[in-house]
């Protein structure tokens, strides 16, 4: 029997702010453990939480990003539960009134647009951090990131492989930092996914039982974990055994699933309207206002480089993947650069330098205005591609212009008949055997010539230029 | 009635009379010659209010403070910077906070000095502070008697002369029925008019701070000092803050005083009633117009307070859970570790509200309690926004009863919640209200309550203070008492 | 409806209270006692009427993104029953037992 693979996710998204949601602590969960924290988001008796402008800002950034509906009147929600690292005892959350509700989020499956929906997105409080002991004696907490802003971004059941799910990801991930509401570093925690995942026969509309997947810290672990889990309810199926509905955590090491617990507590979150905090009244102005900030998305911007630049759809995917390389792209090409030939050299040169140094199109040493520069200087036939990538190593180090290091290397390439002419002249008198076996009909002969003149130039000559000369000149003998 | 008032104290520090110092030593003298039987404090610290007193006397900036030198006691459900805190409850009973509440620091700015925190029901829940994890006041009335609560402490502490004035809070009464069953001046402000920053919640869309003292004019000054948008508070209102004690004489004339027509009178002493009729005639003859207005859903009240205020209480005592701070029991894991510390920690009464409003808000009875009891409070709310339009101010008793005996309700949680119908409407509200002795029976004081619009606290404390002028009522001593 | 023990039990369970069977045996009648009066409310005609969670509609109550100092750690850890390298030291926690 076929089956199909049901998958939606929850990501959670760690915002961009200087401080915690509900109090004035640093938002910087990574110091001493317990330094940054307050009587407020340690839950002490009598403390108010006041809500974070900044980070109510973000999230509606980020909700109009995923082409979210935004509710004008959006409130916060207790969620109740026990846990060590929750100092109140509940999480403030929203409940039936969302920052934003059925957007989607566009991914490029098969050379097909696909649209994933998303539920909702919610803003609400992280909790603390738990390091239980290896032994299994005790558990400690560090409450740095109590309180730090979230945004919980959930889809629609829409898609359909684990890949599919990767690409979810890298598009929810290239939308956030394009809005700068979050650094996404899912190795640091500040973007972490859980999934759900059943299967059910080709055809079937219900759905089979679902599992939830945690601790998959990289998008790779998440399309693994999928993977896996795929395999493992298609095998239960196709043996008549049943899916059970559980939570199961992604194992590194044997890069498997497995299930957190036999006995599924019952949660009962007894959610009510968080009494401390007043309601958000989200008027047209204020939404417009943010609105205007958002940047040009990468959907949009990668349709841009397709249709107004004639990029390939592979060029456009990449270029716009990260906001920092699309606005390096898009740097080269303003100081005049043929928008092929820089799509050419930022993917690969550029970015494989950098890649080499671990450094961002941030921090590239390489000027944009100098990279349009080399493709300047190539495109006019100044210097040849090869002497280009030696010029690109020079600029990459010294920092210099591509015209500086041509000069000052002598890079430059001889493009000029009335210069040519007299080597081209002297090559062809002084290789007569040559230039016979090239009458003779022997093609390679021309190689030979031309490598003379070449030599005789230091290589400086234009290879196309002395190609057609060297032939004119044979055959005007 | 001679002992002093805040604003005798104040006149007589204007004038040079008298330091700072002899104010707190004569409350600290009067705390060590009575509360040994009264119970009014959990804590007195001596060497802090006299050294605090002392500070303000040397200091030239505290010159003009608005309540320079007035000794003041704070139910311990205010939190105060290394001064243990502990809401009357065991589970708290060795916490020592790490801030202060924004009214404390206010009245530190205002230079009053704390001379110690008083006895309550554990956190709040209670109207007769005998569900004191550790003492049971006495009414300063009556040996035998409750002081009321939740603020009992507070009440007994003033109503006694330990103290010119006293901090409360007030969810479902708190403030008013203590001060109506001990003979004091008791004021509930309007929900947001003082910050609940540092007040440990109880039932945080209803709680309020406000002020015990002798007077109106008095509850006028402390509210001057301790009023006023709190950027910590969310829901500390941004309404401009007049001078509560300006205009105060201005009298009744022209005022309408509305009395609810089909009061809920089961329950009601007659005593009680008369001197509240009595009462409202004094005000009549003073120049207001009595009107009679309705308030429809009043007979609700309770029955919504009782499903709000415990589910909003069983979220607000989830952090007591041994974790950071407060009572750890002895345990091997960790449910074992929260079951026992809070079971050991919280007593009968906070475990029953927790129990009814973690039930109320529990999956498939939500819709059924809780958000009917929202509703119902918007009908609530309603009715007083309908009968402001036709009065000023609304006169009702504060309690059905005087105060009753130590014991006496303890063991049946539906009466005595039954006894707060008078003073939970205007919690849920919002609005402002007040408790004035007017008049004893059997020995025993009687409060007149009188409830304004939101924001209206002048015209409450307008009406209370020309009352004050014309009642006549002979006013006895109290047992456990200053001497004048 | 009346609530039983087991209810009783439940809820307890959520709250994380723990109670004997005396005061099992006390609360259950008093929780239907009062329960009972509050079902008061079920009689009245609520349709459409809008819950009220705060006496006073306002909105948008927010404060700035300035940082204000944290607690020193000894501050912050002094009420602490329990405590180990500068953390909160408790009986170990089952793994999966909530988390944002």
């Amino acid at each position: 029997m076929n089956y199909e693979t049901i998958i939606g996710l929850e990501v959670h998204v760690e915002l961009k702010t200087d401080t915690k949601i509900f109090c004035g602590c640093r938002n910087d969960s990574k110091s001493e453990p317990n330094t940054n924290v307050c009587p407020i988001c340690l839950g002490h008796p009598g403390t108010l939480p006041v809500l974070n402008e900044r980070a109510l800002e973000l999230a509606v950034k980020a909700a109009l990003a995923l082409n979210c509906k935004i509710n004008q009147r959006s409130k916060f929600d207790r969620k109740n539960y026990f846990y060590p690292d929750l100092p109140k005892g509940y999480q403030i959350s929203q409940y039936d009134k969302p920052i934003g509700e059925h957007g989607y989020i566009e991914i490029e499956v098969n050379g097909e647009t696909k649209r994933i929906g998303i539920t909702r997105l919610h803003l609400e409080e992280d909790a603390g951090k738990s390091m239980h002991a290896a032994d299994g004696s005790h558990t400690l907490v560090d409450y740095n990131r109590t309180g730090v802003p979230l945004i919980e971004i959930v889809s629609e059941p829409d898609i359909r492989s684990p890949e599919e799910a990767r690409l979810y990801l890298e598009a929810l991930k290239s939308i956030m930092e394009y809005c700068d509401v979050s650094d996404c570093k899912m190795e640091e925690g500040s973007l972490r996914c859980d999934a759900n995942i059943s299967l059910r026969p080709v055809g079937a509309s219900e759905f089979g039982n679902k599992v939830e997947l945690k601790n998959m810290n990289s998008f790779r672990f998440v399309q693994r974990a999928l993977e896996y889990e795929v395999e493992r309810q298609r095998e239960r199926y196709e043996n008549g055994e049943p899916v059970i509905q559980e939570t199961r955590r992604f194992d590194e090491a044997t890069q498997t699933t497995v299930s957190m617990r036999t006995k599924e507590e019952a949660h009962d979150y007894r959610y009510f309207p968080e009494p401390d905090l007043v309601d958000l009244d989200i008027d047209d102005a204020w939404l417009e206002r943010i609105r205007a900030s958002l940047p040009e998305l990468p959907s949009a911007k990668r349709r841009r480089y397709m249709e107004e630049l004639g990029l390939p759809s592979y060029d456009a995917g990449v270029l716009t993947s990260d906001p920092k390389m699309a606005a390096y792209y898009e740097a080269v090409i303003a100081a005049g650069a043929d928008a092929k030939q820089a799509s050419n050299w930022v993917m690969s040169d550029v970015s494989g330098a950098l890649n080499a140094q671990g450094k961002s199109f941030a921090e590239c040493p390489l000027k944009p205005e100098h990279l349009a520069g080399l493709i300047g200087e190539m495109a006019s036939g100044k210097i040849s591609s090869k002497q280009a990538r030696e010029v690109f190593k020079l600029m990459w180090e010294t920092g210099k212009s591509a015209a500086e290091i041509i000069k000052e290397k002598g890079f430059e390439q001889i493009s000029d008949p009335a210069q040519l002419q007299p080597i081209i002249d002297e090559v062809v008198a002084n290789n007569s055997k040559s230039v016979a076996d090239f009458k003779g009909g022997k093609e390679r002969a021309l190689a030979a010539l031309v490598g003379q003149v070449m030599k005789a130039t230091r290589g400086k000559a234009n290879p196309t230029l002395v190609n057609e000369m060297l032939i004119e000149k044979i055959n005007s003998l | 009635m001679s002992l002093p008032t805040v604003k005798q104290i104040l006149q007589s520090l204007a004038a040079g009379e008298t330091r700072a110092r002899d104010w707190v030593e004569m409350s600290l003298r009067a705390i060590r010659e009575i509360d040994g039987r009264l119970k009014a404090f959990l804590w007195v610290d001596e060497e802090q209010a006299l050294a605090a007193a002392d500070r303000i006397d040397r200091a030239k900036m505290y010159q003009n403070a608005p309540l320079r030198g007035v000794p003041y006691a704070a139910k311990d459900n205010i939190v105060t910077r290394g001064v243990r805190t502990t809401a009357a409850s065991r589970i708290l009973e060795n916490y020592i906070p790490p801030y202060n509440a924004t009214v404390i620091d206010k009245l530190n700015q205002a230079a009053a000095v704390m001379v110690g925190k008083t006895n309550m029901d554990e956190f709040a829940m209670g109207s007769s502070t005998e569900t004191s994890a550790f003492q049971k006041t006495a009414n300063p009335y009556g040996e035998d008697r409750v002081p009321g609560g939740s603020s009992g402490g507070s009440a007994a502490a003033v109503a006694a002369g330990l103290v010119p004035f006293a901090l409360g809070s007030d969810t479902g009464g708190s403030i008013r029925q203590p001060a109506a069953f001990t003979g004091c001046f008791g004021l509930k402000p309007t929900y947001g008019r003082v910050s609940r920053y540092g007040l440990i919640a109880f039932a945080s869309s209803l709680d309020q701070i406000g002020p015990f003292t002798r007077t109106a004019e008095d509850a006028a000054l402390v509210l001057n000092a301790i009023c006023g948008h709190d950027p910590m508070d969310s829901t500390s209102s941004r309404q401009p803050v007049p001078d509560f004690a300006d205009g105060i004489e201005r009298g009744v004339k022209g005022l309408r005083v509305g009395i609810v027509r089909h009061l809920p009178e089961e329950g009601l002493e007659p005593g009680v009633k008369e001197a509240v009729e009595r009462a409202i005639r004094q005000l009549e003859a003073a120049g207001a117009e009595i009107v009679e207005i309705d308030l429809p859903h009043m007979e609700y009240a309770v029955a919504t307070y009782y499903l709000i205020a415990p589910a909003e209480a069983s979220s607000n005592l989830a952090r007591y859970d041994g974790v950071r701070y407060g009572r750890r029991a002895e345990a091997s894991s960790l449910i074992e570790m929260y079951e026992k510390s809070r079971s050991e920690g919280f007593g009968m009464e906070v475990k029953r509200r927790i129990i009814i409003g973690t039930y109320a808000l529990s999956s498939g009875y939500y819709d059924a309690y809780y958000k009917r009891a929202q509703q119902m409070r918007t009908l609530i709310r309603q009715d007083y926004e309908e009968a402001f339009k036709a009065c000023d101010v609304i006169a009702m008793p504060t309690a059905p009863t005087t105060a009753f005996k130590l014991g006496e309700k303890l063991d049946n949680p539906l009466q005595m919640y039954l006894n707060d119908i008078y003073t939970i409407p205007a919690n849920l509200a919002g609005l402002p209200g007040a408790s004035v002795p007017c008049g004893f029976v059997d020995g025993l004081p009687v409060g007149l309550q009188i409830i304004g619009r939101p924001f209206d606290e002048a015209t409450v404390l307008r009406v209370a203070h020309t009352y004050e002028q014309v009642r006549d009522f002979a006013w006895p001593k109290p047992v456990l008492g200053v001497a004048e | 409806m009346k609530i039983t023990d087991e209810t009783v039990s439940h809820v307890a369970k959520l709250a994380r209270l723990w109670l004997d069977p005396q005061e099992l045996a006390q609360l259950v009648p008093q929780l239907n006692d009062i329960l009972e009066y509050a079902a008061q409310l079920q009689r009245v005609s609520l349709d459409g009427v809008e819950p009220t969670s705060h006496p006073f509609h306002e909105v948008n109550v927010v404060r700035p993104d300035v940082v204000r100092e944290s607690l020193a750690r000894e501050e912050a850890l002094r009420n602490a029953p329990d405590q180990d390298q500068g953390m909160v030291r408790v009986p170990a926690v089952l793994e999966g037992g909530g988390g944002a």
